[in-house]
């Protein structure tokens, strides 16, 4: 009674929770109770309870804690209280990671799991589980089997999951086991029969052609657990995605006909699998659309919600196949369930017509304040899609995304909104005016740094070449005024950009900078110094090199070269010019980046940036006799294939370019079980100009192992025309048979043995680092003093079109595109691509190329080198 | 109030006697406790750890504690001393061998203070077993001679055949009533 008075009580402070209050030392003072000779079942099953109350809190326990809690838990075995002992189990399980000499419980759980009392069973099983280890595994081996095929299906179905957590511990034991789970997938039970499955799998999930055999054996029997039907759908789509078979696949006939299964769950997991699949055709999908299609319209929102998730996911994919759902869809962005709102009105942006994007942005904005974070950045990249489809809409979306940027967010939400309208900006020129007007106004009130570090490089960027640049300096000035010392410094950085590149705002700028230089923060001044003296030159030159363009270096090769120089400072001044360049993302990289976007599930923290390749071969190849000699690597090309991927001997080349020198990495994989390979060598047939200087062998290669071999090689000397050339090349090895099992040499004697691989090429961009130019046409105008120029006029008759041209010139040469000219608009016939980079030894290389759209394409290369020998290979290689 | 309390109490069999089986992996510990309990042999592999049964012998009630044997498990026997009445100390008579070690385990186990108490019980197990050791010989093999201040009484017993076990406990019970 007193008690219930004190609960009433509790209630009406608000805090219901009774276990508020307790505390660790507390408790574990309380369960000494447990040692005592007669047991107090409802007082130790309440103190069970906070115990296990604190550990689900987190609460911390030590060794020495959890093991005498563990101890004095034993002693409640000799209680018959069915609840107390079940807490017990559960205690057992929450101590068992925490306490040692858990296995004292061993011979009593495994009492109670082969024991008459049923409800004791299957949680003894569990609890056996959690405190055993291998070798105790074995021990226990009988009664687990005995327990797996046991009729009652709580204690089969402990036993089987139990048995897959076990995999982890001694999959080898568990590996024996596979008879009695065979027997548990025919349980007439539906869990049973589901956690068969799953264990099955799982042992033999490494056997392809074991998981095949279980797949095509269950599939032909109807397993009566839909949960097991959904887990063999999955199976059998992964086993289509991997397989190569076509659409008349026995599987896919499978997955065919789970669409009319009885079981909603399984119906929507068969659709689910087909839309997902990598190689699903239209005939294959239009069944499973229209059961996503049936399920918007289910008065269950689960069913809505999954259908819609699913159709969202795919509508980039599939989008004709999503499009016949648009009336379903349509009817779900007033549904009372947000999440489906938002869903349904995403995958109508994402394949929707122009027409609709008005009505649908006014219908998203009703609600867009009343969603989570995570669904407002899916409302994000679905605007990003479809700006990047509509460029003419281009207003509508803007003024939406700047008024979500006014809205409160966290950081992954904004980012994505700048990250948007950024990419807007440079997609589209018309929007950049008004993008960069929204984004000013966004960072006056702006609270993540690191977003508004990125905008003032933006506007830095782009803001002198708009109408009125002198708008965009108020902005960024207010920030110094306002804003922490990595803002103010990102802020002087911009302003100095816009005294650079304007020359009636000169005057302004270096009075802001000249403010800027009484900052407290040091890196403030010193930036605000640095660009002051340099704009005080008037000197476009300077400007250029020291304000516009950014340091071309990789930084921490920079650091690193730094670092050797002030540790063994030489009489010769550092040379900027023996520091790598920076290599610069491929566009496809670039895109593999957002590709993993637009799914709700989001992905992990970013990674901290690696090491650029070229960095890490550096380190590689800086071991090997005698290249160190060769100065700094200037470039590393892609990796070239020299023979077919399912050959005996696998061999894959990358060229190392550097200053006079080539290195060819040979990456040799040796795929014949019975040989060792010894002396592993590439025998090159130059061409003309080439001198071998070395060859490095691999010394032993054995199965299934990669070696690499190398030949070190000098460039033509004072021959440029003949540094792009073709090689023969013929791996050379002696081979001894060996024994497959151990790998060891059956004889110490070996023979000689050669294999023909493909030719090698050396080519122009092989010795082309890419450089990116932020301002071509400065740089252009400026190289006329410098350098030297090369003209000429190809025809190029194969190709159809300005893109299929664009690409392939960047790709012959190796440059880098400037100003974003590598993308043709639409329907234009004319179109010039701006090019630069830096050939081997520090020879910049500036390129135009003037393209029409004839019959074929006409170009008329124009090329820039500060050396004319270069220029003279790049337009005699083009043709 | 007190007084009537422990006369119902008296009434109902009193408290639950503590009682620990202990001796060396193999003795016959787990076999007697079920012969005990049940009245039965039953099949019984290594104890990892223990049993622990309610034993009711003639209006007594027990509460047996059977310690697995093992050489790694023996260390724990100490976690479980705390207020036993009685120990049930097992021996296999026909494990000569290690008779030296299972009377190290017994003084070693009879020096804690929290057994100070307890009444010992040896049982001289195995006694079917052809050429296993008498009485007598198990008794001067453990050295039990050297027990001074402790009620302790060693009896010969055959777990498998039941024979022994009574005797072993009748003189138990009446121990147990003498001490309070």
């Amino acid at each position: 009674m007193s008690s219930f008075k004190r609960d009433k009580k509790e209630e009406e402070d608000g805090g219901g929770n009774p276990f508020q209050n307790i505390e660790k030392t507390t408790v574990l003072q309380e369960a000494r109770v447990f040692n005592d000779t007669t047991v107090n079942p409802r007082k130790c099953t309440h103190i069970l309870t906070k115990l296990l109350y604190l550990l689900n809190q987190g609460e911390q326990l030590g060794t020495k804690e959890a093991t005498d809690a563990f101890f004095a838990m034993t002693k409640l075995f000799q209680s018959r209280d069915v609840i107390l002992r079940r807490m017990v189990y559960l205690g057992i399980k929450e101590l068992s990671s925490i306490a040692d000499d858990v296995i004292i419980v061993t011979s009593s759980l495994t009492k109670d799991m082969t024991g008459k009392e049923d409800l004791y069973r299957a949680a003894a099983i569990r609890a056996l589980c959690s405190i055993t280890d291998a070798t105790m595994l074995q021990t226990i081996e009988r009664y687990m089997k005995q327990a797996i095929v046991d009729r009652n299906s709580a204690v089969s179905s402990a036993a089987l999951v139990s048995s897959l957590h076990l995999t982890k511990l001694a999959p080898e034991v568990v590996k024996r086991w596979v008879n009695e789970a065979q027997e548990a997938v025919n349980s007439d039970n539906i869990m049973v029969q589901y956690h068969a499955l799953g264990l099955l799998y799982h042992i033999r999930k490494t056997d392809r052609l074991a998981v095949t055999k279980l797949v095509a054996k269950l599939t032909r029997i109807s397993l009566k657990s839909p949960y097991a039907v959904c887990m063999l759908i999955r199976i059998a789509a992964k086993l289509l995605d991997e397989e190569d078979t076509g659409a008349d696949s026995p599987l896919a006939d499978f997955i065919e006909s789970c669409l009319r299964h009885k079981s909603e769950m399984v119906v929507y997991e068969a659709a689910h699998a087909i839309v997902n699949l990598r190689r699903t055709t239209s005939r294959e999908l239009a069944p499973a659309i229209s059961v996503l299609q049936l399920f918007c319209g289910s008065p269950k929102p689960t069913l809505r919600f999954a259908a819609v998730r699913t159709l969202n996911q795919v509508a980039i994919s599939h989008p004709a196949a999503v499009t016949a759902c648009n009336l379903d869809l349509e009817n779900l962005i007033t549904d009372s369930n947000r999440s489906i709102a938002t869903l349904a009105i995403t995958t109508l942006l994402k394949t929707g017509a122009e027409s609709s994007v008005d009505r649908l942005m006014k219908q998203i904005a009703t609600f867009v304040s009343e969603i989570s974070d995570e669904f407002k950045v899916v409302v994000v990249q679905a605007i990003r899609a479809l700006a990047l489809k509509f460029p003419r809409k281009h207003s509508v979306l803007m003024n939406f995304l700047s008024a979500m940027l006014r809205d409160e967010g966290g950081l992954e939400y904004k980012a994505s909104i700048a990250d948007t309208i950024i990419t807007i900006i440079e997609d589209n020129p018309e929007a950049k005016e008004a993008g960069l007007a929204h984004l000013c106004e966004f960072i006056e009130d702006c609270e993540h740094t690191s977003l508004a570090v990125r905008i003032l490089h933006l506007l830095g960027k782009e803001g002198p070449r708009t109408k009125q640049p002198s708008r965009c300096i108020r902005f960024i000035y207010n920030r110094v005024i306002l804003e922490n010392p990595t803002v103010r410094a990102a802020a002087v950085s911009a302003m100095a950009q816009f005294g650079a590149t304007c020359p009636d705002l000169l005057e302004n700028i270096q009075v802001l900078l000249a403010r800027c230089q009484m900052d407290s923060d040091d890196e403030v001044r010193d930036r605000a110094t640095y660009y002051s003296s340099i704009l005080g030159q008037q000197d476009k030159g300077l400007y250029n090199n020291y304000i516009l363009e950014t340091l071309q270096v990789s930084i921490p090769a920079l650091e690193r070269s730094l670092k050797d120089y002030a540790l063994n400072p030489g009489d010769s001044p550092f040379d900027m010019k023996s520091v790598p360049i920076a290599v610069i993302p491929t566009r496809e990289e670039a895109e593999d980046k957002h590709k993993a976007d637009g799914m709700i599930i989001s992905s992990g923290p970013p990674k901290p940036p690696t090491v650029s390749r070229e960095e890490s071969f550096a380190e590689k190849l800086g071991h090997l006799p005698g290249v160190a000699d060769l100065g700094p690597l200037f470039k590393s090309s892609e990796v070239v294939e020299l023979t077919e991927s399912e050959t005996e001997y696998f061999v894959r080349c990358i060229k190392h370019c550097f200053t006079n020198h080539v290195v060819l990495q040979f990456d040799c994989l040796n795929t014949l079980s019975d040989q060792l390979l010894e002396d592993v060598r590439v025998q090159l047939d130059p061409s003309e100009g080439y001198t071998v200087l070395r060859e490095i062998a691999c010394p032993k290669l054995p199965y299934n192992e990669t070696g690499s071999a190398y030949v070190v090689l000098q460039f033509p000397e004072n021959d440029l025309p003949n540094s792009v050339g073709t090689f023969g090349a013929v791996l050379k090895f002696i081979v001894k048979d060996c024994d497959p099992n151990t790998g060891l040499p059956d004889t110490d004697e070996g023979y000689d043995d050669e294999y023909m691989l493909e030719d090698l090429e050396i080519t122009l961009g092989d010795q082309i680092q890419k450089i990116n130019k932020v301002n071509w046409g400065a740089a252009w105008d400026e190289a006329v003093a410098t350098c030297v120029e090369m003209e000429d006029t190809y025809s190029l008759s194969s190709m159809s079109t300005l893109e299929e041209a664009v690409k392939n010139i960047v790709q012959f040469l190796g440059l880098q595109p400037a100003e974003r000219t590598d993308k043709v608009p639409e329907g234009k016939t004319t179109h010039t691509l701006l090019l630069a980079g830096m050939f081997r030894g520090g020879i910049d290389i500036l390129v135009r190329a003037k393209l029409a759209l004839a019959d074929g394409v006409t170009m008329q290369l124009t090329v820039r080198s500060t050396d004319g020998d270069v220029a003279e290979l790049i337009t005699s290689t083009v043709g | 109030m007190g007084v009537l309390f422990s006369y119902f109490k008296s009434l109902l069999g009193a408290r639950e006697m503590r009682i620990l089986i202990l001796g060396l992996d193999g003795a016959g510990k787990t076999t007697i406790l079920y012969r005990l309990q049940v009245g039965e042999v039953v099949t019984t592999i290594p104890t990892i750890g223990f049993n622990v049964e309610q034993v009711q012998y003639k209006n007594l009630n027990f509460q047996v504690w059977d310690l697995g044997g093992q050489t790694s498990i023996r260390p724990y026997w100490r976690c479980y001393y705390s207020n036993t009445d009685a120990i049930i100390y097992v021996v296999d008579s026909a494990d000569k061998e290690r008779m030296g070690i299972s009377k190290d385990e017994l003084f070693h186990m009879l020096r804690e203070e929290e057994l100070g108490d307890a009444i010992l019980v040896v049982l001289a197990n195995k006694q079917d077993i052809p050429g296993c050791m008498s009485l007598k010989e198990v008794h001067q093999a453990l050295g039990l001679e050297a027990l001074k201040n402790r009620t302790f009484q060693i009896f010969k017993t055959s777990a498998t055949k039941g024979e022994g076990l009574d005797m072993a406990m009748e003189w138990l019970a009446n121990a147990l009533k003498n001490k309070k």
